[in-house]
Formats: structure tokens, sequence, C-alpha cells
């Protein structure tokens, strides 16, 4: 569906509020909304929620050969999707330039700022590495997807625990989950993306803007940040013209808010070591709010399948029998076979109407018309006929062909000769055609002009 | 756990009735449904079984491409998309699924002309995929106030080697399974939308799963119906 267009005057509203220094849901300038990380059962998947923008991340491993120029460096892979939920703008051919966008950005952020180890992740230096894949889906739009995108990333790279493997000799032992307990990725650094939205040709800034900020916003700076202050990617886009001193202080309060940000993710993530280890329950259904009327829960439900059997043998005794089971397939020639009658040729109809626009008209043109071959196209006249749509040479088949337009029809087998010659313009080319495998000609409809 | 708790049950159906092995207490897992959870399409549910868990998203009736516009109901989307990689043919081939299901209770002659697109993401797969994703859907469109002439539900069981019946299998028994029957059943008569099987079984089996289905189906949409009970009574 096309996004709906945003009206004027709400246009002039937002713009008229910033410039007073509110926000329509009442943050200050530098506010993030509320950020809320809920774990699932497996490793590596988390639902990151950024006020009301949801992401869904999930990060999985995979053994395969390394890049023949880094042989003994694992592969990191990232995709961010853009679900169809999350906006009724976003159709699988329509987002292509913010997903680029989007893609791009999080490749920079956490490809090439080197937070994983790759270096790790080999197992036997150019034979096996793991391939790790983060999936990111974002699940509904309302504003600043990169930030969630790239909390959502870095908490399920966190999260995530890869197979054991020992390498002895020559030997690769790759133990399972039952048989020992798997091992978590190597993590340097965790950066984290903020993002800031200018307005008025650059006089106004606001920290992680909203769907409504966003469509009224001149341009955006994206800085991608560890909590040790090291820039890891900074982007400008939108064509605004910023100061120096603007960028600087971008940067500060950036600093801030990752390192708020990264307390947060780390408290999400002891939480979740601890629910597990103690055996408590984990997974999202915990993380589903009890107090909400809109959730609802029941328990582990027992049902009463005791009185199944009989049910069935009713059910059984009392259906018809099946009706009579089609005879046995008969072989014609090799690669030729029939089963059953066939239907009659639903295009009937449409032929007989058809064909008083021919010129060729009637069934008495039998070698007026012939078949174009250049064009491949033939006039069909099965219409009228029942039987099956397939025909076999002569001998003894039961099945009576229509009153083609066609002398005689034939089998092409491959070391045969054509058992019968056609008597029509396009003999020529059949005659060049026992090269080939037995052919099965069809009639085809003669296209309508 | 779960064998435990079917291991119990063989054992008091065993000593109670004397009955054959088969049919002991099936029981379905845990249940839990959150809706309008996301603020942008106009319905969204999340339904979760056990570990499963699926998140639908419904828009609808809304505008729809001149191509794909039926002159006298609603062209009904359905979207499935996996949580690793990208879609397949087992997604579409599951899609078809839940369209078909779908297009069967909603009542597309009110809403002519437009579309209904069901978005439907798979949060974590532990077993009953496609039945939670029904669930999920229904409760999404339910959600949306999308008219429909009946709820449905999804039921999934599993035979064993030994023809034992299991609902609402686990993702290793669904493995270790002969058979696994998927029926989509509708609530008015409890009578069948759809149903995607896989394996080996007899008539007899099959019978026997869609009636233990039909129990089971009781309970779903009781869990439906007091789930929106909660949401819209006044207490």
């Amino acid at each position: 569906m096309k996004e709906t267009p945003l009206s004027n005057c709400e246009r002039r509203f937002l713009l008229r509020a910033i410039e007073e220094k509110k926000r329509l849901d009442g943050r200050q300038t530098y506010d993030y909304r509320n950020i809320r990380i809920s774990f699932g059962t497996d490793y590596g998947c988390c639902i990151v929620e950024l006020g009301k923008t949801r992401v869904l991340g999930q990060v999985s491993c995979e053994l395969v050969s390394p890049k023949l120029n880094r042989a003994t460096e694992g592969i990191l892979f990232f995709n961010l999707e853009l679900s169809q939920m999350a906006a009724p703008a976003f159709e699988p051919g329509r987002q292509s330039d913010l997903l680029v966008k989007l893609n791009r950005l999080m490749e920079r952020c956490l490809r090439n700022s080197k937070c994983i180890d790759t270096e790790s992740l080999c197992v036997v230096a150019g034979e096996k590495v793991w391939q790790i894949r983060v999936d990111l889906h974002l699940l509904n739009h309302d504003g600043n997807i990169i930030d969630a995108a790239s909390i959502a990333a870095i908490v399920a790279l966190c999260h995530f625990r890869r197979p054991d493997v020992s390498v002895q000799g020559d030997e690769v032992t790759l133990y399972t989950p039952e048989e020992r307990d798997p091992v978590p990725l190597s993590i340097h650094h965790m950066p984290i993306c903020v993002s800031f939205a200018f307005f008025q040709q650059g006089t106004y800034l606001l920290v992680d803007p909203n769907e409504r900020e966003e469509r009224v916003m001149d341009g955006l700076l994206v800085i991608a940040m560890n909590k040790h202050r090291e820039i890891c990617t900074i982007q400008s886009s939108g064509g605004i013209m910023l100061l120096k001193d603007q960028v600087l202080r971008c940067s500060k309060i950036a600093g801030v808010k990752v390192a708020e940000i990264t307390e947060l993710i780390l408290k999400a993530l002891e939480n979740d070591q601890k629910v597990r280890k103690e055996g408590g329950k984990f997974g999202f259904a915990e993380s589903i709010a009890n107090q909400r009327i809109t959730a609802f829960k029941m328990e582990k439900a027992p049902i009463d399948t005791s009185d199944v059997e009989e049910k069935a043998e009713e059910i059984i005794a009392e259906a018809e029998p099946p009706s009579e089971v089609v005879s046995t397939p008969v072989l014609w020639t090799p690669g030729t076979a029939q089963i059953g009658e066939g239907v009659e040729n639903s295009w009937g109809d449409l032929e007989d109407s058809e064909k008083e626009d021919d010129e060729g008209g009637g069934d008495q043109a039998i070698i007026l018309d012939g078949i174009k071959m250049d064009t491949g196209v033939e006039v069909s006249d099965i219409g009228s006929q029942g039987g099956p749509k397939h025909w076999k040479n002569g001998a003894d088949a039961p099945i009576i062909l229509s009153d083609s337009e066609e002398e005689e029809m034939i089998i092409l087998e491959p070391d045969k000769n054509p058992k019968k010659i056609r008597t029509q313009t396009t003999s020529a080319k059949q005659e060049k055609a026992p090269s080939k495998k037995p052919v099965k000609r069809r009639k085809k409809k003669r296209a309508a002009n | 756990m779960e064998e435990e708790t079917h291991t119990d049950a063989k054992i008091r159906a065993e000593n109670g009735t004397g009955s054959s092995p088969r049919g002991p207490g099936c029981s379905l897992r845990h249940f839990a449904c959150e809706q309008n959870l996301l603020s942008r399409p106009d319905g969204s549910a999340s339904f979760l079984q056990g570990d499963t868990s699926v998140l639908a998203g419904v828009y609808g009736p809304a505008e729809v491409k001149v191509s794909k516009e039926i002159f006298n109901k609603a062209t009904l989307e359905v979207i499935l998309r996996p949580k690793i990689g990208l879609p397949g043919v087992a997604e579409k081939s599951r899609e078809r699924l839940i369209r078909n299901t779908c297009e069967a209770v909603v009542l597309g002659t009110l809403h002519p002309r437009t579309s209904i697109t069901v978005v439907l993401q798979v949060v974590s797969d532990a077993g009953s995929l496609l039945a939670c994703c029904l669930n999920a859907a229904c409760m999404a469109l339910v959600d949306a106030g999308v008219p429909m002439r009946a709820l449905f539900c999804g039921v999934a069981c599993a035979l064993d080697s030994d023809g034992t019946l299991v609902l609402d299998p686990t993702s290793k028994q669904e493995k270790e399974a002969r058979a696994v029957l998927t029926f989509a059943l509708d609530s008015v008569e409890r009578k069948l939308l759809m149903s995607s099987t896989k394996g080996l079984y007899s008539d007899t089996e099959l019978q026997q799963c869609l009636a233990a289905a039909q129990a089971a189906s009781q309970h779903v949409f009781r869990f439906y119906r007091e789930s929106l009970q909660r949401r819209y009574s006044k207490s």
C-alpha cells in the first residue's frame, strides 16, 4: 500500500512544537524511549522494543569453508528485513532504498568495527570456519529502526552460544549441545548506534526520533559508539550541513546514551543468565505481562482422548467404500503410458466459438490450413470429441481420434523410421526429428487473433 | 517433562479402563496469547504454544492493487516469514494452507475490492508450527475486526511408531514420529477446514487423530473465549 502522505497542518504542528522544545510524547530533547529486551528459549534469540518500534533478532551458525583471501577468519553475515507487518508501506518491491541504507549501516557498524573476533571462529584453517548469521526482522515501525536494530543485533550476538568444537591433530569433533555446553562468541566491544534528527537546517536537534518526527526531519546523523567512547561508524544523510561543534556535541551525547544502553543490555543478559542457571522459566512466555488485559495464559491442559477409538470406528463403519480404483497403467511405447480414460477436453466450447472466426473454418478443409510449424501453432479440433488427450499410433489403440486436420500422426522413435509419412508441407522438418527422443505430438490451439 | 506426563496418563488409562495403550491422556502445552501488541497493523496477536511462538499482524480491509482486486470479495493474502534465512517453498506451501483456511471463514463479500493481508512471523519453532500459525492468524483477525463467520483453530498431532497419539507435539516428538497431522477446525460445529499431513498412517488412525483434534479444539476455543472475555468485559 502506498504510504499515507503527511498533511501540511500536521507537519507544521510538529515543526512548531519542536521549535518550542516540545515533543509529542512529552520527552525531552535528549531522551530515549523505554527500551525493553526479552529473550527467547533458544540461544541468540531476542526481541528489543524501543518505545513501540520492535525488532526480532536471531543468530545462527554453520560450518562452511572460508573465503579464499581470509582463510583463517570466520564469516559474519547480517540481514535486516523490514517485515510487511511493520508498516503498510513495506511491500516486497518498494522498500529497497531504505533497506539498503539500513543494511549497509548495520554492516559497517558491526563488521568493520571488528566487535566480533573472527579469528576465534576458525576451526580448521583454510577448510572449516564458523559462519555466524544475524537475522533481524523489524516487526513494528515507530521510528528509529537503526538504533533498535543495532541493539537487537548486539544483544543477540552476546546471548548466542555456538556448539563446542575440539581439534586434535587431524580430527575435528563437533559436540552437540547435549554433550557439551555451547560456547559464547568472543566479543570485544558492543557498538551501538545513536540517531540524531535535525530540523530547520540544523537548528534543532532531537535524539531518537519517532515515526512522525522522522517524516518531518531534514536530515539524520547516526553515530555508532561503544562504551569506551570509541566511534565505530558515523553517517550523515539528508544533505544537511552541520558545523564541527554540532557534530562534536552529538558525539558527546552519544557517549552518554551508549553508556546507559550498554548498562541496560548487560543487566538484561545477566538476568537471563541467572534465570537459566537456576532452572527457572525463561522465554517469551514469561515476558508477557500478566496484568495486561490483552494478554491471557492457560496452563497445560490435559485432553481426554479415551473415546477416540470408538468414534473413529463408528465413522469408518458408516463411511462408504471408496469408488472403483482405476485399472493398471497401460504402456503403449517407451515413454508413453496411460492410466484411465481421460476427461473430456474442456477447451471444447472455446474451440467452437473460435472456429467461426477462422478462415479455414469447418471440418471440411483438411488439407488447406495445415500446420504452421513456423509459428508452432496448430488448429486443434479435439473439441467435441471425448477421449484422452494423447494419441498413439494406430495399431491396437481403442481410442478414437478426433477428425483432425492432419492426415496421419507419427510417434517418432529413436532408432526406427517413422512408420507413416505425413502428406503435408512440413514433412521435411519432421524427418529431422527422428534423431531426437520419441516425441508425443500435441495439438496446440490456434492462438486467438 | 512431556514424556513423563504421557507415561503417567498411560498407566492411569491402563489401570482404569484396561484399554489398549493407544489413546492415553494427551495434553496441550502451556498456551499464551497477547493481542494488539503492535501499533501499526490493524490487528496483531502473538500466540505461544509451549516454546513455539508466532506473531501475526493483519492489515485490512485496505486498498488493493488493481491487478489483484476481485470484484465481489476481498483479496486475502498471507505472508509467512521464517526466522532464519529467506522464505522458501515450505513457507509458500504453508501460506497457501493458511490462506485457504482463512478464505473459508472470512466474510470477504462484505468488503469487495479490498485486500486483507495477514503477515506471520515465526518467533520460535519448537513443534506444531502450522497449528500455532493458524491460531495466531485467527486471533489477529479477531483483533483487527475482520468479519468472520466462525473462528478457527489449528491442532497438530503426531503418531509414533507404535501408534500412540500425541497432541501438540514438540519438535523432538515430531522428528521421531511416524506421521504428523495438522488440522484446522472451525468453531461452530468443529468441522474440518484444512488438513495437512506428513507420513504414513491408516484411515483408522486418521479418524482417530481427527477425533482427538476435535476434542482438543474445545480447549483452544475455550481459551479464545476466555482471553476475549478478559479483554472486553467491564469488570
